[in-house]
This record gives structure tokens, C-alpha cells and sequence, in this order.
């Protein structure tokens, strides 16, 4: 049987952005997602560099706003939140649950041109009109009201790109549903599926809400209507509410999928059942609901009242429950296990402890007393590249390295992929663990430039960050060299359990032959044992 | 949105495409729920000013077009039972009507705002200006949400003329009825936010 | 798992036309408590009277009396998450 990759019809790059495999969707958003994560990653060495070389400044003040708004805007609405849903969800959701595809195809690619037109429109944002937008990631009003960059075509790339993630969310729900194959009860999905589910209803009901306040800062914009600007009556903490309203889900939107990855890769390498498959399951959809009720911790300097203060600080520490929850079960999966240090299990462990530490710091900032010490600081920008990147990223790599035998049907060097994970390791907490003591210190973000007391702090981050960018370069060449000329791969070179090792590398295109028939619970490496 | 394969090739899954036009529907509940919110937000802190702001709006146009679009959603729901119960011209007249029913509704809209323009209540009038704030935002929040439920109107006519079209055409039968039924969720539901609008602009006065 | 979709539930022109004419006549209702009314229980007629007639649509015109209860569970998912969401929000403006 032909794979997805050599099937006939349209060939050449129609075959592909025409398609409207599952498979080569989720190969679609891969390419298209690596290319601006380095476009991003080049944005971001660049405010490093500017922070070694004061005086005169690299780039002038106002380049420098636009340098974090696109940053942001990029490496947020681009990369970390399509995220592992839209590249492995799409890829391996379908094929997790015993389906051909997801329910309604031909929607799953218009979200992804709602992607590219998305993205297509931040980028035509940049280089027209007066400026680059200059608000950062959060276009807080009133600035973004008033300002005279840019913002209005921003913001309406950035409602394309929900919209995108809307429709992903919407088919994913209607594919869980829906097609799971027959005996595929709920509680014998694979834990990946299970928090694609909790995502998927985040992305539906919490995106539609930010899509309106942004609309509605447009309108503002374009034809004047009072809703937030102050002159007319408006309060612009509203507008935080709804931006955080959903922004604060968003960040479950982008973890999610990646614990949900962990949580297949580990089991693996460990050779034995993971261990509270209800309870990853289960905390996984609390982290999905408590996530939508704590938003406020992002503005307790903002003039919230007391009250909402607390309620939003219990409510934050509420749903470190069912994140510890998860990190408990992990640790305990390894219990005993045999467990085989390969890539993926290597960036998957690194995963767990970059991601306890951007737990723990933002527990710290969800205590009232002390956010007011670390609001608006490097503290904030090292605690939220501790959990998306050092979380999502470095789930999405080692999510990478564990599917492409399986989505490619080729073998990377593994000596080399170790080999990456040093300088990305290092240069990672180098850069990010610099900034948490730059910002405990005083330093302020978004600021194109800094005091003298804070220079070494600002070196070694920027050191850093040279280090990290070096081995993302590495850690991605060797991908596309075994792309290129990789040597064949087997269809379970893991020795995993769930479906997709059961069908050939690369997966044939209708997935299936015969839909299979499940029997048991996933995660079973020695069936006849026991459950 | 109607095109729900269970597989390539496989039986059109009827009821997951339903499934589906209620999640989208999910979405729409929430994009005008933010404006609620925002509705809710703003009356609590100005009271007086939207009482005050309410009675420039013309409350006999709001109750006509509510009677208008309660009435659309009728003759949808009955081109449905129409074409199920193979009465297939009744059904056509039923969708036409509901079409021309939405357009009225769009018309009246027209002269609606082109009155309260006439007035000087538009977004940074001069005459809006010089009132208090708090009419300022309720006349931003009429502007935003009639005008963003005016273009859910304008898309659902849309849609439910590529519906006549389908009839028409026999693409869409007494057996093959579930586009259709997935069309008319998509109008009542805009029938839906209506209702919700009307006493929040129109009887606030 | 049922893959061919259910039929749904024809509905029959008397119902329609019944709850249509009970919604005419609440609508008629709270015109007639916006005016009859002083201003505080105007208020609570609204309240009341325009979610009673979302219900309808919903129910009738939109069958979802007849889908499964999952459907109608997730109906209240959502429109709980609205209200959590607008009770959030009040415990900021109530008390600033």
C-alpha cells in the first residue's frame, strides 16, 4: 500500500496545499510553523544584541517595540498556540483514535489557509502603513487605540489567525466524538487525544471572546466607536479582562497538546504503563476549566478591585493542582521502569524540568505580594519562556523526534540530536534563568535599553541566547539532513504501543486498511501480565 | 461546514456535521457574548445615561423587526418540515420567504440608522460629544452589536439563497434534507441574539 | 457507533405555529412591562421573559428537545462559561 507521501493525483506542491489529508495538513502547519519559530528566533537574538551594544543604540527605540510586538505576535499567535495541536493532532489524532481522517477535511484545510492569510496579513502589517505595530503581543488599549502604527491590519491578522484555531478546535471535538473506532471507548484513548480534547474546547469557546474585543478595537480605531477609549467613557481594565479572558486560556491551548505528547513519550521509553491514566485524563479537562477562571492574575497592578484580587489569586493556585497532578503521574510512570535515555526521552525529561520551574515562578506571581514586586519585569518574560518555551517548545522538539520516523519514514542521527540538546539546554537557562534574577533585581521589560547595575545580568542572557540559537540551528539541520538522506525507517523503531506504530512508516493514506478493533486499555507493554 | 466524511469515500455523517453547525453555533454565542459582557459592564456603571441614550432609539422599528425575524424563523423551521414531508413547492415558498423575510428586517435596519445619523447620533458626532459619557458608549455598543448582528443577517440570507438554490436544484430532498436543517440552526440563532437586543437597546428607555 | 446519522424529528406545522404565537405574545409582554412598569420590575421582566423566549427557539425551533442530552448538556456548558465569566468580571466592578 502507497504512503500519504507518494500518493498519485495532483503532484507537486498542489497535491499539497490542495490536499486534504489529515496527515499532510499537519505536515503543511510543520513547515510553515518552523519557518516563522526562525524568523521569531532571529527577531529575538536581535533584542539580545541590542542590549550588549548601549551606546549608541543598534536600533533605534521605536524598532525596538516593533522587535517585541512581532516577536511576540509571531512566536504566541504562530508558533506556540497552532502548536503541537495543528502539527501532531492533525498528523496523529485521526490515526490515535482508529479513524481515516478527521470529520470534516475539506474545513481542516481552509484552517489552515486561515492560518497562511493570517500570517500573510501580520507580515503586509509590518512593512505598510505607518509603522510597525508597536503595542506588544497584548495591543493594550489605549495605546493601540491611539497609536499611529500599524495596529489595524495586526489585529486583523491576528482574528484570522483564531479563526484558524477556532476551526481546528471545532473539528477536533466533532472527530473525538465521532469516529473513534469501534470499541475505542473514552477511557481507552491515548492520553494525547484526551488533551487535545481539553484544548480543543478552550480554543472554541474562550478564542470567539478575544475575537470580538479585537474587533472591536479596530472599530474603534476605524470608525470611532466608544467601547474602551477613556475620553469616550470606556474603561480600558475592561479590555484587559476580555484580552486575558481568553489569553490566559491560550496558554492551556499551547501546554496542553504538550503534556499530552510528554505523556506518550514517556511510557515508551520507560517500557511500562503510564502510571493514573484517569487522572492525567481527568486533570487534564480541569486544566482546561480552572484555566479559564484565573485570568485576572494578569492584571493585579492593573486597579482590579481587592476581591477580584484574591478570587483570581485562590483560582491560580487552584490549578497548579492538576499540573502537579500530571507531573506526579509522570515521575511516577518512571518508577520502576526500564527506562531507555534516547532523544525524544532526553528532551521529554528535559521538558519536565524546564516546565517545574515555569510552574513554580508562576506560583510566585500569583501571590499578591509579591506579583506587585515582579509585575511588568524580566521576572514575567524568563517565568513564560520557562513554560512556553522551555514547556511547549521543548515538548514540540521532543514530540519531533519521536514521530518523524513515523510521519517521514526516515531515521535522524541520534548521536547529533543528543548532541543539540547541550547547547540548547544550556544556552536555555543561561538566557531564561538570567532573566528571572534580572527582573527579581528591578529590571524592567520592554525597554530598548538598561541601568549599569543590570549589564552582566544583560550578557550573560545575551551570551546565552547565542548558545541556545546555535543549537536550535543544529538540532533542526540534522532533521532536514535525515529528511534528505536518512536511512529508511521501521514502522516501530520504539517499540510504542499506541496505533499509529501499528500501521507502516510513512502511514499509508487512508491510514487503515480495515479499521481496527480495540480491545483493551492503551499503554498495555505486557499484555499478558495484566491490566 | 455540511461536508462531514466519516472517512474518504465513506457515509456522509450526518449527525456529526450537526454536531458540528452547534459548535460553530457555540462560537457565535461567545462572540456576541463578549459584547454582553460588555453591555452588562457599562449599564451597571451608567445606569441614567443608558435609560437617557435608550429613548433616542426608535422602539417601534426594534419591536417591528423583532415580529419580522420571529416570524422568519417560522417559515424556516416550516420549509424544513415542508420539504420532509414532501410538500417540496411549499417548502421553496417557505425558504423564499424567510429570505425576503431578512431582507425586510435588513431594510428597515437602514432606515433605522440612517434616522438615528440624521439625529447626530453617530460615532464621534459633534452632538455625541457633547453628551455624557455614558450615552457615548451605549451608542458605540448599539453600533457595535446591531451592526455585527446586521451582518450575521446579511450572511444567513446568503446562505439560505445557496439553500433555494440547492432545492432547486434537487441537490437538497426530503431525504437529503440535513444542509438545509443545518442552515435554518445557523438563522435561529441569529433570531436568537435579536431577541436578546431588543430589550437591551430598544426597551431601555 | 452510529456512523449513517440519525433522523432527526419532523416538526409538526402546529407546534410551530403555537410557539411562534407565544412568542409574539411575550414579546408583546415586555413591550407592555416596559411601559406599564416601573423601571426596577421592568427590569426583571426582561430578565425573565427574554430568556423564556431564547428557550423556545432553542427547544422548538431549533429540535433541541429531540437531540441527545449530551447536546443539550453542552448548550449549558456554554452558556455557564458565559455566566462564570460575567460573575468573574463582577467581582472586579461591584467593589472597585
Amino acid at each position: 500500500m502507497s504512503s500519504y507521501l507518494d500518493t498519485g493525483g495532483r503532484g507537486g506542491i498542489a497535491g499539497w496545499i490542495f490536499s486534504t489529508d489529515h496527515k499532510r495538513i499537519g505536515i503543511l502547519y510543520l513547515a510553515t510553523m518552523t519557518g516563522l519559530f526562525f524568523v521569531a528566533v532571529v527577531i529575538g537574538v536581535l533584542m539580545r544584541v541590542e542590549q550588549l551594544v548601549l551606546d549608541p543604540p543598534l536600533f533605534a527605540p521605536q524598532v525596538y517595540n516593533a522587535f517585541f510586538t512581532v516577536h511576540g505576535v509571531i512566536m504566541i499567535f504562530m508558533f506556540v498556540l497552532p502548536g503541537l495541536g495543528a502539527v501532531f493532532g492533525n498528523f496523529f489524532l485521526p490515526i490515535m483514535i482508529g479513524a481515516r481522517d478527521v470529520s470534516f477535511p475539506r474545513l481542516n484545510l481552509m484552517s489552515w489557509y486561515a492560518f497562511v492569510a493570517g500570517t500573510v496579513i501580520v507580515f503586509v502589517s509590518l512593512f505598510t502603513g505607518d509603522g510597525a505595530p508597536d503595542t506588544g503581543w497584548t495591543f493594550y488599549v489605549p495605546f493601540s487605540v491611539r497609536t499611529g502604527t500599524n495596529v489595524t491590519l495586526g489585529l486583523t491578522g491576528v482574528f484570522m489567525l483564531g479563526f484558524s484555531s477556532i476551526l481546528t478546535g471545532l473539528n477536533f471535538i466533532t472527530t473525538i466524538h465521532r469516529l473513534r473506532a469501534p470499541g475505542m471507548t473514552w477511557h481507552r484513548m491515548p492520553l494525547f487525544a484526551w488533551s487535545l480534547y481539553g484544548t480543543a474546547w478552550v480554543q472554541l469557546l474562550a478564542t470567539p471572546i478575544v475575537g470580538i474585543t479585537l474587533l472591536l478595537v479596530i472599530a474603534e480605531r476605524v470608525f470611532g466607536i466608544g467601547v474602551f477609549d477613556p475620553a469616550k467613557g470606556g474603561d480600558p481594565i475592561l479590555y484587559q479582562h476580555l484580552f486575558w479572558t481568553y489569553s490566559h486560556p491560550a496558554v492551556y491551548i499551547m501546554i496542553l497538546p504538550a503534556m499530552g505528547a510528554i505523556t506518550e513519550i514517556l511510557p515508551t521509553f520507560a517500557h511500562r504503563t503510564v502510571f493514573g491514566y484517569k487522572a492525567i485524563a481527568y486533570s487534564s479537562m480541569a486544566i482546561a476549566f480552572l484555566g479559564s477562571l484565573v485570568w485576572g492574575h494578569h492584571m493585579f497592578t492593573s486597579g482590579m478591585s481587592e476581591q477580584a484580587n484574591l478570587l483570581f489569586s485562590l483560582f491560580t493556585f487552584l490549578v497548579a493542582v492538576p499540573s502537579a497532578i500530571k507531573v506526579f503521574n509522570w515521575t511516577s510512570t518512571l518508577y520502576k521502569g526500564s527506562i531507555e535515555v534516547r532523544p525524544p526521552m532526553l528532551y521529554a525529561l528535559t521538558f519536565v524540568f524546564l516546565f517545574a520551574i515555569g510552574g513554580l515562578t508562576g506560583l510566585m506571581q500569583g501571590a499578591l505580594a509579591v506579583n506587585v514586586h515582579l509585575h511588568d519585569t524580566y521576572f514575567i518574560v524568563g517565568h513564560f519562556h520557562y513554560v512556553m518555551f522551555g514547556g511547549t517548545g521543548v515538548a514540540f522538539f521532543a514530540a519531533l523526534l519521536y514521530w518523524f520516523p513515523k510521519m517521514f519514514g526516515r531515521t535522524y542521527n541520534e548521536r547529533v540530536a543528543n548532541l543539540a540538546w547541550a547547547p540548547i539546554f544550556v544556552g536555555f537557562n543561561l538566557l531564561y534563568f538570567g532573566m528571572l534574577v534580572l527582573g527579581y533585581m528591578g529590571m524592567p521589560r520592554r525597554y530598548f535599553t538598561h541601568l549599569p547595575q543590570y549589564h552582566t545580568g544583560h550578557v550573560i542572557a545575551s551570551v546565552g541566547s547565542f548558545i541556545l540559537a546555535a543549537g536550535l540551528v543544529l538540532f533542526f539541520a540534522n532533521l532536514v539532513v535525515a529528511l534528505l538522506r536518512g536511512k529508511r525507517a521501521e514502522s516501530n523503531p520504539w517499540g510504542g504501543v499506541t496505533l499509529e506504530w501499528r500501521i507502516g512508516s510513512p502511514p499509508p493514506a487512508e491510514n487503515f486498511d480495515v479499521i481496527p478493533e480495540i480491545q483493551g486499555r492503551p499503554y498495555r507493554f505486557n499484555p499478558e501480565v495484566s491490566e | 461546514m455540511t461536508t462531514a466524511a466519516g472517512a474518504h469515500g465513506g457515509h456522509v455523517d450526518h449527525e456529526g456535521a450537526r454536531f458540528g453547525m452547534w459548535l460553530f453555533l457555540f462560537t457565535e454565542i461567545l462572540l456576541f457574548g463578549g459584547l454582553f459582557i460588555l453591555y452588562a459592564a457599562y449599564r451597571a456603571r451608567y445606569p441614567n445615561e443608558f435609560h437617557e441614550a435608550g429613548g433616542h432609539l426608535d422602539a417601534v422599528i426594534g419591536v417591528a423587526n423583532t415580529v419580522i425575524l420571529l416570524t422568519s424563523s417560522l417559515t424556516m423551521a416550516a420549509s424544513i418540515t415542508a420539504l420532509r414531508t414532501g410538500q417540496r413547492r411549499r417548502a421553496l415558498a417557505s425558504l423564499a420567504g424567510t429570505i425576503a423575510l431578512g431582507v425586510l428586517f435588513l431594510v428597515n435596519k437602514y432606515f433605522e440608522w440612517s434616522g438615528e445619523i440624521a439625529r447626530g447620533f453617530y460615532p464621534d458626532s459633534p452632538l455625541l460629544a457633547g453628551r455624557p459619557q455614558g450615552e457615548q458608549i451605549f451608542f458605540g455598543l448599539y453600533y457595535s452589536m446591531t451592526g455585527l448582528h446586521g451582518l450575521h443577517v446579511m450572511a444567513g440570507i446568503v446562505l439560505l439563497a445557496v439553500m433555494l438554490a440547492l432545492v432547486l436544484r434537487h441537490r437538497i430532498t426530503g431525504g437529503e434534507y440535513h444542509k438545509l436543517e443545518n442552515a435554518g440552526l445557523y438563522w435561529h440563532l441569529v433570531d436568537v441574539i435579536w431577541v436578546f437586543l431588543l430589550p437591551l437597546f430598544y426597551l431601555a428607555a | 457507533m452510529d456512523r449513517t446519522g440519525s433522523e432527526t424529528h419532523v416538526m409538526p406545522y402546529r407546534t410551530l405555529v403555537r410557539v411562534w404565537l407565544v412568542l409574539l405574545g411575550l414579546t408583546g409582554a415586555l413591550v407592555a412591562a416596559g411601559t406599564t412598569l416601573h423601571p426596577s420590575l421592568s427590569v426583571w421582566a426582561m430578565l425573565v421573559i427574554t430568556p423564556v423566549k431564547a428557550g423556545l427557539i432553542f427547544y422548538y425551533f431549533m429540535h433541541l428537545k429531540y437531540e441527545k442530552p449530551l447536546l443539550t448538556g453542552l448548550v449549558f456548558v456554554t452558556l455557564g462559561l458565559l455566566v462564570l465569566v460575567i460573575g468573574l468580571l463582577f467581582s472586579d466592578l461591584f467593589y472597585r
